[in-house]
């Protein structure tokens, strides 16, 4: 979620408060009933991947030793009398890894290693909102920049305290004591557990000038640690919300309207009611629900459905549509000024050279490999939601207003994300599950079919992106506009802002060239179906029309396309540094026989990448050998996490690239699994290359970074290649792959 | 009731004969390990080994399970000690790791035929196992780390 939603957000999330001790309790030793043995093996090593588990873990254990719960010591710490520390994370792991990065934080000041810790979702709660967000959210890649400087002060006082519990015991002045490995220890060589001292620790007075530790003195964060959350990864025992199990439990799957926007009119369900195992076919507001003793039973209870849908408004819509809609909208308004620097309009006309030229983004799907899917059980009382949301307050609201209950009354336990890519800050998928548990009166676990997950997205609103340039004489670049027209995100996220600047522009707001005419002007332009936020946002669409015209400039400037960025760069030495050592570790200027380079930067959530693009292209076809990517993201926790990032982005970028694109017909979205969505596999996997550059800039966001180069970058090399410019995405449209 | 053997256990099993292999583990049986992901046999989420080898469970109904046997990611090891999961492990591959139990199965079903596999060799068997978050790079690394942790005469 952008920045200019942070605000926005804020206001749309009702106020929420965390659920009742008895409640979570009343959860931990439910759960250690119901896994029994099983879940218990599961979580023997220290790392486990379950949070939930290990949540039933200890329960038994207490309860088996009478020794008494965990001590709270803030919002992130418990310590339990037998030393297990245990970290909430206030954060969804969705695969960025949170799991790990913000425990590092909070275990250097506290002075633990990571073997000593545990890891359980946090609830939802206003001591866990992200200050850039305003929400508890997961999002716009700024868990670690917002974590920063809370959890390693949130580790410190805790530290504070302990020492300050050992001194009293001791009776002597804190500043004999030291934090060592998990002990609290003195000059005379006498020492205390943290699990001694937590239960005095907490009664203490919360220290409010804590000093943290400086960066020379760091034993943890910077450097590569292993995952917290691999072991429970590699064995099957990692628990997602596809994976929850309550007792009495039933299955639900839902028929959504094909067209989208569309609603029920009728419902035929007796030959549905009277399949094996079907106990209800209740309609909701988001569409038909089937519940049944197993899923199987449900989604072969959903084809006996018998609906006629009200097709509503979309019923004609298709991509032929929604171009036409974009481009009247475009040649009708010259769009609202975001952005302007000097007198674009007046120095592309006096320019000696000027350039023009349209970009088109197509809509694409989010695609997590885990579909949507909600775990709910409601009572008079309460209602427990098991989920896996990067938006656990929104979620808290939307299930509350479905089971008519405060939003105090609902427990939102987040399991691990099967993928999130901004798919989960939508909570469409919650209340169907909350309604169907609240009329059958036992826990349902609501799941979507991949055609569900691809058909009913929030897709990414397709955009068209307007350039006009002027050169000098010398081949500079003096003026640089971009209208761009798309749908809104913002407008449909947060109904009340009334900010006619949207999410979908945020990038070019970083538009990192120095030029002195500038232009960003934004007409916004709805198509009838929702569209949602996904990976790197305004970053991809933006950044390919941006690089795309940035590599054209160079060749109407007869320059190479480095040089001509390193001149518009000149006063950024992060920037120019990063640009150099792509060009330098990729071969710039001397590509290997038959292959073909393209560059692409981005600037973005506070860190700079720049990557290029190896390519060749045999009888037509392109082919993607390696990407090179140098990223300057600040300080990092955690190196190794943000290698695999910058892979996971290009991989991310690749498949949108070369193939991504949503197709409506009739109001239906075409594309209905993996078949027709097609994204990159192992097969088609080039080389990466990643570089991750020292630096001492605050952390800067990098789950979302990588994306962005990927398209421009290829589409650079092609141009490298065969003289050829694409200027719509993705490639397969053009024949190309 | 159909008799299926699943991770060297015979275990009864009350469902329709058309229920899909994946449904029958999670649902019935309680064996989440196994995941889905398309229910076409298109993404390898739901890999498992019948009789040793990789199979889509999605698509495989109980009623071809008779006289088979099934190993799903609970049974591959008791102990995360199988050389796939200790390079896994030690290469931190998994990011959301929702697709890591097919991964896996696909990568130990590579290696029982092939114990040296070559990149070529990891690309076709690896080709039906999608991953959206992109730990490609590292699988292919962690399968050549597993092969080298199999080796004979190695002691690790």
């Amino acid at each position: 979620m952008p920045t200019r939603d942070r605000l926005r957000a804020k206001r749309a999330i009702a106020r929420t408060e965390a659920p009742a001790d008895a409640a979570r309790r009343d959860f931990c030793s439910r759960t250690a009933q119901l896994g029994g043995g099983l879940l218990l093996a599961m979580t023997v090593p220290a790392f486990g991947g379950r949070p939930g588990a290990r949540a039933a873990g200890r329960a038994s254990d207490a309860a088996e030793s009478g020794t008494t719960s965990p001590t709270e010591l803030n919002a992130w710490l418990k310590i339990a009398a037998d030393d297990s520390i245990t970290v909430l994370v206030d954060r969804s792991e969705m695969g960025q890894g949170v799991y790990t990065a913000l425990p590092m934080l909070l275990a250097e000041e506290l002075e633990v290693g990571l073997a000593a810790i545990r890891i359980a979702a946090a609830p939802a709660g206003d001591a866990y909102v992200n200050v850039g967000n305003g929400g508890q959210v997961t999002g716009t890649s700024n868990s670690v920049s917002d974590a920063w400087e809370r959890l390693r002060t949130a580790g410190a006082q805790a530290r504070t305290l302990l020492i300050a519990a050992a001194a009293d015991k001791w009776r002597i002045a804190p500043e004999r004591c030291r934090a060592n490995r998990g002990r609290i220890e003195n000059d005379r060589g006498q020492s205390f557990s943290y699990g001694q001292l937590a239960q005095a620790a907490a009664k203490l007075k919360v220290p409010k000038d804590v000093k943290l530790k400086s960066r020379a003195d760091y034993t943890l964060i910077g450097t590569s640690q292993r995952r917290l959350d691999t072991p429970g990864k590699v064995d099957g025992s990692a628990e997602f919300g596809l994976d929850v199990r309550l007792p009495g439990m039933l299955y639900a799957a839902i028929a959504q309207c094909p067209v989208l926007g569309g609603r029920v009119r009728s419902v035929g369900s007796s030959a549905a009611e009277a399949m094996p195992g079907v106990r209800r076919v209740l309609a909701t507001p988001s569409g038909v629900v089937v519940v049944a003793e197993h899923f199987w039973q449900a989604l072969k209870a959903r084809e006996a459905l018998e609906i006629v849908w009200e097709e509503g408004a979309n019923a004609s819509l298709d991509n032929a549509a929604i171009r036409v809609l974009l481009d009247r909208a475009a040649a009708a308004n010259a769009g609202l000024v975001a952005k302007q620097a000097g007198d674009p309009a007046a120095a592309i006309k006096s320019a000696a050279q000027s350039f023009a030229a349209v970009y088109e983004l197509p809509m694409l799907a989010h695609a997590t490999m885990e579909p949507m899917n909600c775990t709910a059980a409601v009572r008079t009382d309460r209602c427990d939601l098991y989920v896996g949301t990067q938006v656990q307050q929104l979620a808290q609201a939307a299930a509350a207003e479905a089971a008519g209950l405060p939003p105090a009354r609902v427990n939102v336990y987040t399991t691990l994300l099967g993928g999130g890519f901004g798919r989960r800050l939508e909570v469409d998928f919650i209340p169907a599950a909350v309604l169907a548990s609240k009329a059958l009166g036992v826990p349902v676990k609501l799941v979507w079919t991949r055609e569900d997950d691809m058909t009913q997205d929030y897709y990414r609103p397709p955009a068209r992106e307007e350039i006009h340039a002027g050169l000098d004489a010398h081949g500079k670049l003096v003026a640089w506009q971009l209208h761009i027209t798309s749908p809104s995100i913002t407008a449909r996220f947060d109904p009340t802002n009334k900010d006619p600047f949207d999410s979908v522009i945020e990038y070019v707001q970083n538009y990192p060239y120095d030029v002195p005419n500038f232009g960003l002007t934004y007409t916004r332009r709805e198509i009838g179906i929702n569209v949602g936020y996904l990976r790197s946002v305004s970053h991809a669409p933006n950044c390919f029309a941006v690089e795309s015209s940035l590599d054209e400039l160079a060749a109407a400037a007869h320059k190479n396309p480095l040089d001509f960025r390193l001149e518009l760069l000149a006063a950024k030495p992060r920037h120019t540094k990063v640009l150099k050592l792509a060009a330098e570790r990729s071969g710039w200027g001397r590509p290997r026989p038959g292959r073909h380079l393209g560059l692409a930067f981005m600037e973005g959530y506070t860190s700079v990448v720049a990557q290029v693009a190896e390519i060749s292209v045999e009888d037509g076809a392109l082919h993607v050998h390696r990407i090179t990517c140098v990223v300057d993201c600040g300080q990092m926790v955690n190196p190794r996490i943000v290698e695999s990032q910058m892979e996971s982005g290009i991989v991310f970028g690749l498949s949108a690239a070369l193939w991504g694109g949503i197709t409506v017909g009739a109001g239906r979205v075409r594309e209905t699994n993996f078949n027709t969505y097609r994204l990159l596999r192992a097969n088609e996997m080039p080389e990466t290359d990643v570089l991750l550059v020292t630096s001492d800039a605050p952390p800067g966001g990098i789950g979302e970074l990588a994306v962005g180069p990927v398209a421009p970058a290829i589409c650079n090399a092609l141009y490298a290649a065969t003289g050829r410019r694409v200027r719509s995405l993705p490639l397969s449209v053009h024949g190309l792959v | 009731m159909t008799l299926i053997s699943v991770n060297d256990r015979a275990i009864e099993v009350d469902a329709a004969p058309d229920t899909p292999l994946l449904w029958v583990l999670r649902d019935h049986l309680a064996m989440t390990g196994t995941k889905y992901g398309c229910g076409m046999a298109l993404c390898g989420a739901c890999t498992v080994h019948i009789d040793g080898t990789a199979t889509r469970s999605c698509v495989l109904p109980l009623s071809a399970l008779a006289g088979r046997r099934v190993t799903t990611i609970e049974g591959l090891s008791v102990d995360r000690s199988h050389a796939v999961q200790r390079a896994w492990i030690e290469l931190d591959v998994p990011q959301c790791g929702y697709c890591q139990s097919g991964q896996i199965m696909s990568a130990a079903a590579l290696l029982t035929v092939k114990p040296a596999p070559s990149d070529a060799d990891i690309d076709a068997a690896m080709a039906g196992n999608l991953c959206r978050c992109g730990t490609y790079p590292r699988i292919r690394k962690a399968i050549h780390r597993a092969a080298e942790l199999l080796a004979p005469g190695r002691d690790n």
